[in-house]
């Protein structure tokens, strides 16, 4: 129904039903289904009629931009945020931090989407409803397609207004896909950040004279971002299914939109295909993060 | 001899006072404690703190489509009418029992197999943990979707969806208990005695291992919480009428620019109650052992 349209004639779906190998044994079709994954072949979506592998391809540049931009903010605020965290431990601001940290991990991300599209749009008018470029703008100052990832190309091309629109449509979307992760990671930092600053090494610091900044966000911070960098990793890799509902509501072209789409549809190829490779991406990143642990934390040896 | 028991009983309700001031020591988990018993009295007592307990049930009231908030509804009406407050009150007991019943799916599935796992060993425990393994390698929330996607999207399909790629983690906490408890001395003794081995698993090593699982299943019905209301806002767990939270935040969207009302208390309520889970959780977890590490799951 979804490959043919509404009104297909009785010859074209049996057509379609052997093209397809739906004739076959569920058995034979799955093996089919395997052969092929095999050989990188997804199939074909049953919408759009593409190979699903292209179809995720042209949507992945533009939900690795917003994850990763959303990690790097959720870095930025929660290592500091759980430094400071520790070092007052148990105080108000200890406790307000918590409450914000638990508070980011609880928020439905589609809900707060849609808060912050009252807020800086209808509201403030600050920020874009969504999309990725301002059509204008893109008409005017087309984007040149090197990596997919608009704010790299505008940068790499010159091209300061496209860049300019790119960025204002990616902070709302950024900022509420980083809202989980940066939780996780202050909350992550500061019970680290407690064991490390009861070391010796941190009390020897303090008798010598060392500053207070310097000692938290050098000496007692390297050793403490291990396991941060851990949980950043996952929540990088977590990402991956939370952009699909902050997609939805911010119109990003991107993978979510892509495989929302698809459910919608019952497009099982596409549905598949995603899942299958995110879960690849997923024990990737786990790999990737360990690797990297690794070589910040020498007490960690490969082997 | 009596004295003895008393005494004994004596000194466990004390163990555990002590434990539950350890925790409610801090204010933020004491705040969420308070959410999280106003939450279980409104989804009990719904028909009775309803205003409008019909509507809080799907009938709809015409008259009154996308009214703001006003004294007669405090919370605004939605698009067919319904008042806000009492749809989210009767969604408040949608949300708990399904809450409850993914939690006591995953429970009942994932710990007899990490009983057997620990328990038996060998190749039985290479075959589950694998298996286990490999369900753990997708992320969650994109397994569900996947599954009701292909199921049909109704709440009972949800709910399994939810609960398939969850119960793993269950089976893994209490593989790692039952493998420490099977060495220990009394279990030892009960098999030199001649106890059966089932015996053995059910009165001997379950009961030493189930606090880390209680401890676990409560920090987890925060999440579980937020996936029925996530899988609800893509249409894909509770069908209308019913009035699930989720649901109504998508139903608010195609209004929410004018009618703002009905989308942001409806995720309100969601926020809520997962802040509840989510703060007595973490005040648990910190309690316990600070080092705990945070485990990471959702969207």
């Amino acid at each position: 129904m979804v490959y043919l349209g509404p009104r297909a004639q009785p010859e074209q779906i049996a057509q379609v039903r052997e093209k397809l190998g739906l004739d076959r044994p569920l058995l034979l079709q799955f093996g089919y289904y395997l052969r092929d994954l095999l050989r990188g072949d997804l199939g074909v979506s049953l919408r759009t009629h593409r190979p699903v592998l292209v179809g995720i391809i042209d949507h992945l540049p533009a939900s690795l931009e917003l994850m990763f931009t959303a990690i790097l903010l959720a870095m930025l605020v929660g290592v500091p945020l759980g430094v400071i965290s520790a070092k007052k431990e148990n105080t108000a601001i200890d406790h307000f931090s918590r409450l914000l940290a638990v508070a980011s991990t609880s928020l439905p991300s589609f809900w707060l989407a849609m808060i912050f599209q009252i807020l800086f749009f209808r509201w403030l008018d600050l920020f874009p409803i969504g999309g990725r470029l301002d059509t204008v703008v893109g008409l005017i100052h087309p984007i040149e397609k090197i990596t997919g990832f608009y704010l790299f190309d505008a940068l790499i091309t010159g091209n300061w207004s496209a860049f300019k629109d790119a960025l204002m449509h990616l902070f709302l979307p950024a900022i509420t896909l980083a809202a989980y992760s940066t939780g996780i990671i202050t909350r992550m930092t500061r019970s680290t950040m407690l064991e490390v600053l009861r070391e010796d090494y941190i009390t020897t610091a303090r008798s010598v004279g060392t500053s207070e900044v310097e000692i938290l966000f050098v000496q007692a911070l390297r050793n403490a971002i291990g396991p941060t960098l851990t949980a950043a990793g996952l929540c990088f890799a977590f990402m991956l299914t939370g952009t699909f509902f902050i997609e939805l509501i911010f119109f990003w072209p991107g993978l979510g939109t892509y495989t929302t789409n698809a459910i919608l549809l019952n497009d099982y190829p596409v549905i598949m295909g995603v899942t299958l490779l995110m879960a690849v991406f997923y024990v990737t990143v786990n790999l990737l993060v360990d690797l990297l642990i690794a070589v910040v934390d020498p007490r960690i040896r490969l082997g | 001899m009596k004295e003895e028991v008393l005494n004994k009983r004596f000194r466990r309700t004390r163990d555990a006072f002590r434990a539950a001031t350890r925790v409610f020591r801090n204010p933020v988990t004491t705040f969420g404690a308070l959410i999280l018993v106003l939450l279980i009295a409104t989804a009990l007592f719904a028909p009775y703190i309803a205003p409008f307990p019909d509507q809080g049930r799907g009938l709809s009231n015409l008259e009154e489509r996308l009214a703001p908030p006003s004294l007669r509804h405090p919370l605004g009406t939605d698009n067919l009418g319904r008042d806000i407050l009492s749809r989210l009150i009767f969604g408040a007991r949608i949300s708990l029992k399904a809450a409850l019943l993914v939690v006591s799916i995953v429970v009942l599935v994932g710990v007899p197999l990490g009983l057997i796992a620990g328990y038996i060993g060998g190749k039985v425990d290479e075959f589950i943990m694998r298996f286990a393994d490999m369900i753990l390698a997708f992320p969650s929330l994109l397994l569900a979707i996947a599954i009701v996607a292909s199921l049909g999207p109704n709440l009972f399909n949800a709910l399994i969806a939810i609960s398939l790629p969850w119960w793993p983690w269950y089976t893994r906490l209490m593989r790692s208990q039952v493998v420490t408890v099977k060495e220990s001395p009394f279990i030892e003794s009960a098999r030199a005695v001649g106890v059966s081995s089932v015996r053995i698993m059910l009165r001997h090593i379950l009961p030493n291992c189930l606090s880390p699982i209680i401890v676990q299943a409560t920090l987890d019905m925060g999440y579980i919480v937020l996936s029925i209301a996530a899988l609800g806002f893509l249409g894909l767990g509770t069908q209308p009428p019913a009035a699930d939270w989720g649901v109504m935040v998508s139903d608010g969207r195609e209004f929410f620019l004018k009618q703002w009302w009905i989308s942001t208390f409806s995720g309100g309520a969601i926020f809520l109650s997962v802040l509840g889970f989510n703060l007595v959780g973490d005040g648990i977890r910190e309690a316990m052992d600070p080092k705990i590490r945070w485990r990471f799951q959702r969207n």
